[in-house]
């Protein structure tokens, strides 16, 4: 016992630092004696990085919450403006870790756009390939996660075993699991390899198979949807003031998608697929159009292979790249909602400012509003079935 | 290869001289760029390519879902519409910042702008850092050769003009016509002051935290601005352009071309800047 | 006492209880970690399609044993504003509750500490002493997490011990004896319709006690789908989180003592105990039996941790909604329906 006995003095400058830290939340505590202030974060096995939500509790049941973010906070916004346009692609492959194509490509488009350069045809094709398969990466992920954070532990073995095979087809192209930096202003870094379409299509069969054996096993399951149906119900209007998009307006019965609705140069008006919607708004249904996605992305992708035009990859663009001056804004629909680019250049070899518009920034905001009255469990699961990650809402 | 084609700001009145939009080292020769114009355009056609000699490009027809827009927000706000501008299908419209809210109103109420992008600011006062362009430049063009010679900190504006250091700008847009909208406002260099749309938009609670933290924009009737990414104790705003970036001050950018070669490509010239104008010249 | 006449040496009273508590205190490790590695190491991994710990030992077996090495050399962590007294009691008084339940378990026709004459009351008793410590490990945390644990966990607790108890009412009023080796006699002596040849299992006619006897075991040992108190999503650990080195190890070793100690009562209520048709008589039953009854604790510990690995957790509410309106109701008409029958038949 001697190991814990005689508590070492009171290190004042380190006090006084930890009272500087928790006065940094600015929250507006009142002082009442009722309830208890519960800190879920940063540091939570919930909250998909460092995230800090703050709840005052009575009981199990939140009746005041506050989401605090900038634990990650990278500065990307001032650092693109120091940086040239291929080194601002790397930085851009770390904003939404899981699919970090989806990150490259709505500022690539914007400065081809501001260049007046198109790439070519295979190009378009290809790079419309693999942001599918970043959004497949990004949402089989999802799938087992949600799992976890209900309790059901089994259900992310098989989503991590079966995005491994995206991954890995990922890699063969790029060199990058994760951060492939593959794209380029004026096409794409190199071409596919050999045997890669072939790989590519068995992957996809695997996916499909993991979605229908997660339909049964998570989805159908009695427990599941007593724990999400009619929790966390965002109304559409909402949502849309708050700018949700993505999956999670679309399971409030908006039917928007970026990838229809927005003029692109990429292939998705090549190739047959549908917008998927749920009428509730609530957990369940973000989780059940999430799944549908995964299925009509695999189904892209196969549509895609089949039709691949051939031709160069890369257009011809200068071996320094100066983009002339000019503002334009760019935004795809991406795995998380729609990320976006404002892109303004004043001809020099970086942007003058980059900026990023990340969906998970305007996800977050809503939990304040989300979060009064429901009990502690619920928390988890709202936060589970909005999906964020912590570097689309902090860049 | 036509300079109408190049997405340049035009059509703003006001605002320092633009830039000469054309960048002759570029050897772009891809094909007719993507400046598509809108599905809906219907009985009238695109721009087609201009004569090499029209020194003043002409404007496109603007897209008439656009036309409509423009013409509701400028009938609303009257003098607070300052100015406007369709660039690549995409609307800009300026406004005065005391009708910032109401141009936001308009939008939400009247033109069925249902979804709220983003708000952020931008200050166009040029890098002091990146300052000194004969030093930093290694592919000097025309236009960068014209811009050496103008006194350091000339502010250029955008799209739509400006007349300020700091502008705050948002995008708005509707789920419905899939048609949006930048709502750009100038702001007072000494204390850049705007209305807060959060009675408008509840999203733009955290944008206004942010742009507040960022730039140092006040927003008059916000709930509360705090501070969303930076510790308490932070002092500053990090993405004004004199806020010094400590990296870069030590260490000069963009620094030496990389010369590691790629496997597989024929052993390349030593990479200064030289390859640039040669490449530039050959094409 | 019993040893007597199985080795044929003469014992005194505390020769012979210490060489119970030996072989009790041997099991309860003993069965705890084998419980572990078949069903948290290797049955856990191979539903999840990965191999489990495969390095220490021929396919991972002596992974328990550095397991519990690892947890005993740590360093003994207590926070700073806990109430160090209560923050050390709680799992003694949590593993004390799981230890008394083996006091009454037989595991062969000699082979039992004391055969009570109220021993189901005895275990059921006992074991519901773990809620204090629970409570205990929970408040004097001086963590919040640790708290909500705990106070769902004394409700959860409570909740769920009247089914546990009234589904075993329904064996006693069948058995006639509250007595765990006058059960399995019972269910050994019985016969169904006249066919004595492989006794009676009470699972045949006291199915539904079963069934709730499970789902209110699964309760009992905090195993998803109703590990509240220890989500892990959500609270980390839940009354444990603030625990580590042996203290930790304390509650490891006392949630799948339970779960081996509720298993060989549910194997002795519902599946026959330690008993087989053509079981040998004397030294020999004695070798059978626990062996017998190892092998039935597996497939109850089975079921109980398949259930662990495949469903979601409920919430608080839904628990407690399981629990009041469902599960009580369906035991009580389970007793009335015994009761009939039994007098009746």
């Amino acid at each position: 016992m001697s190991l814990t006995s005689n508590p070492a003095p009171v290190d004042w400058q380190k006090a006084s630092y930890v009272a500087a830290q928790a006065a940094d939340a600015r929250v507006n505590v009142e002082l009442e004696t009722e309830g208890m202030i519960l800190n879920i974060g940063p540091q939570h096995p919930a909250t998909h990085g460092t995230l800090r939500v703050v709840v005052r509790l009575d009981g199990e049941e939140v009746v005041w919450a506050e989401p605090i973010c900038g634990y990650m906070h990278r500065g990307y916004e001032k650092l693109t403006e120091v940086r040239t346009y291929p080194q601002v692609t790397t930085l851009i492959n770390r904003i939404d870790w899981l699919g970090s194509f989806a990150n490259e490509v709505p500022f690539i488009l914007g400065a081809e756009q501001l260049m007046g350069i198109e790439a070519p045809p295979r190009a378009q094709w290809i790079r419309t390939i693999f942001f599918e398969m970043a959004r497949i990466a990004n949402l089989t992920l999802f799938l087992g996660d949600m799992g976890v954070q209900l309790g059901a532990l089994t259900p992310v073995f098989y989503a991590f075993r079966d995005r491994e095979y995206v991954l890995n087809l990922i890699e063969s192209a790029t060199g990058g699991r994760f951060h492939p930096n593959y794209d380029r202003i004026g096409g794409l870094k190199d071409d596919l390899p050999r045997g890669w379409i072939d790989e590519c299509q068995g992957a996809m069969r695997k996916v499909r198979s993991f979605c229908d054996e997660l339909e049964d096993l998570l989805m159908g399951n009695e427990i599941f949807q007593a724990r999400t149906r009619g929790i966390g119900v965002i109304p559409a209007a909402i949502g849309l003031d708050y700018g949700m998009s993505g999956a999670n307006i679309r399971a409030s019965g908006i039917d928007w998608d970026l990838r229809r609705d927005s003029e692109s140069p990429l292939a998705w008006k090549e190739v047959d697929w549908k917008v998927w919607t749920h009428p509730d708004g609530d957990s369940f249904a973000r989780y059940w159009v999430r799944l549908q996605e995964v299925r009509e992305a695999t189904s892209i992708v196969d549509q895609l292979l089949e039709g691949l035009p051939a031709g160069p990859i890369m257009s011809k663009v200068p071996k320094i790249i100066k983009v002339p001056a000019g503002e334009v804004w760019c935004h795809t629909e991406n795995p998380l909602g729609e990320m976006g680019y404002y892109i303004v250049s004043q001809g020099g070899l970086g942007p003058f400012r980059c900026k990023i518009r990340s969906a998970s920034f305007n996800n977050v905001s809503i939990l304040s509003w989300l979060l009064k009255g429901v009990y502690v469990p619920d928390v988890i699961t709202i936060l589970a079935s909005l999906y964020f990650i912590l570097g689309d809402i902090d860049r | 290869m036509s300079p109408a084609d190049t997405p340049s700001p035009e059509g703003a009145a006001e605002g320092a001289p633009e830039k000469a939009p054309e960048s002759a080292a570029e050897p772009v020769t891809a094909p007719e760029p993507e400046t598509a114009p809108e599905p809906e355009a219907a009985p009238e056609p695109e721009a087609a390519p201009e004569p090499e000699a029209a020194p003043e490009p002409e404007p496109e027809p603007v897209d008439p879902k656009l036309q409509v827009l423009i013409d509701s927000l400028r009938e609303r706000l009257g003098d607070g519409f300052v100015a406007s501008d369709v660039v690549g299908g995409d609307l800009w419209v300026r406004v005065d910042v005391s009708q910032w809210r109401r141009a936001a109103e308009v939008a939400k109420g009247e033109l069925g702008m249902d979804y709220f992008c983003f708000l952020s600011g931008i200050d166009w006062l040029p890098n002091p850092l990146l300052a000194g362009r004969d030093v930093w430049d290694p592919n000097p063009n025309e236009a960068s050769e014209a811009a050496v010679d103008e006194p350091v900190g000339t502010i250029h504006t955008g799209i739509a003009g400006g007349d300020t250091r700091f502008q705050v700008f948002a995008r708005l847009y509707s789920t419905r016509t899939h048609v949006g909208i930048t709502l750009k406002a100038d702001l007072d260099d000494e204390s850049p002051t705007a209305p807060s749309l959060t009675s408008v938009y509840r999203g733009a609670d955290w944008h206004e935290r942010e742009a507040w933290e960022m730039y140092g924009f006040d927003f008059e009737g916000h709930p509360g601005l705090r501070h969303m990414y930076l510790p308490g104790e932070f002092e500053g705003h990090p993405l004004r352009k004199d806020f010094p970036m400590l990296a870069r001050e030590v260490k000069p950018w963009p620094g030496l071309v990389d010369k590691e070669q790629i496997p597989g490509e024929a052993a390349e010239p030593d990479a200064s800047e030289t390859v640039s104008s040669e490449e530039a010249a050959a094409t | 006492m019993t040893a007597l006449p199985l080795l044929a040496i003469e014992l005194s009273y505390w020769q012979a209880t210490a060489i119970k508590l030996g072989a009790v205190m041997t099991v309860i490790p003993l069965g705890s970690l084998v419980l572990v590695y078949v069903f948290l190491f290797k049955m856990m991994s191979h539903m999840q399609s990965r191999l489990g710990p495969m390095e220490a030992g021929p396919h991972g077996t002596l992974q328990v044993l550095a397991e519990a090495g690892k947890f005993l050399q740590k360093e003994d962590i207590f926070p700073a504003r806990a109430d160090r007294a209560v923050f050390g009691l709680a799992p003694v008084v949590v593993i004390v509750s799981t230890f008394m339940l083996y006091a009454v378990i037989p595991a062969g026709p000699d082979l039992i500490v004391e055969d009570l004459d109220v021993g189901v009351f005895f275990a059921l008793a006992v074991g519901s002493i773990s809620v204090i410590g629970i409570l205990m490990a929970g408040w004097s945390s001086a963590s919040k997490y640790s708290l909500l644990g705990a106070l769902r966990s004394a409700g959860q607790l409570i909740a769920y011990e009247l089914p546990l108890v009234l589904a075993v009412v329904g064996v006693v009023i069948q058995a006639g004896t509250m007595s765990l080796q006058g059960i399995v006699h019972a269910q050994a002596d019985g016969e169904i319709f006249g066919f004595g040849l492989i006794g009676n299992p009470f699972i045949l006619t006291q199915f539904i006690g079963f069934v709730i006897f499970l789902i209110a075991a699964q309760a009992e040992l905090t195993q998803t789908p109703f590990d509240m108190p220890v989500a892990e999503s959500e609270l980390v650990a839940g009354y444990m989180t603030e625990y580590s080195g042996f203290r930790f190890l304390f509650f490891f070793i006392a949630e799948f003592g339970s779960a081996f100690a509720l298993s060989g009562i549910a194997a002795t209520l519902f599946l026959g105990g330690w008993y087989v048709p053509f079981l040998p008589d004397g030294l020999l039953g004695n070798l059978a039996g626990p062996a017998v009854l190892g092998a039935k604790i597996m497939f109850v510990a089975f079921l109980i941790f398949w259930m662990r690995f495949t469903f979601p957790r409920f919430r608080e509410d839904q628990l407690q909604a399981i629990a009041w309106k469902f599960l009580i109701p369906a035991s009580l008409a389970n007793i009335v329906v015994t009761g009939i029958l039994k007098v009746v038949m």
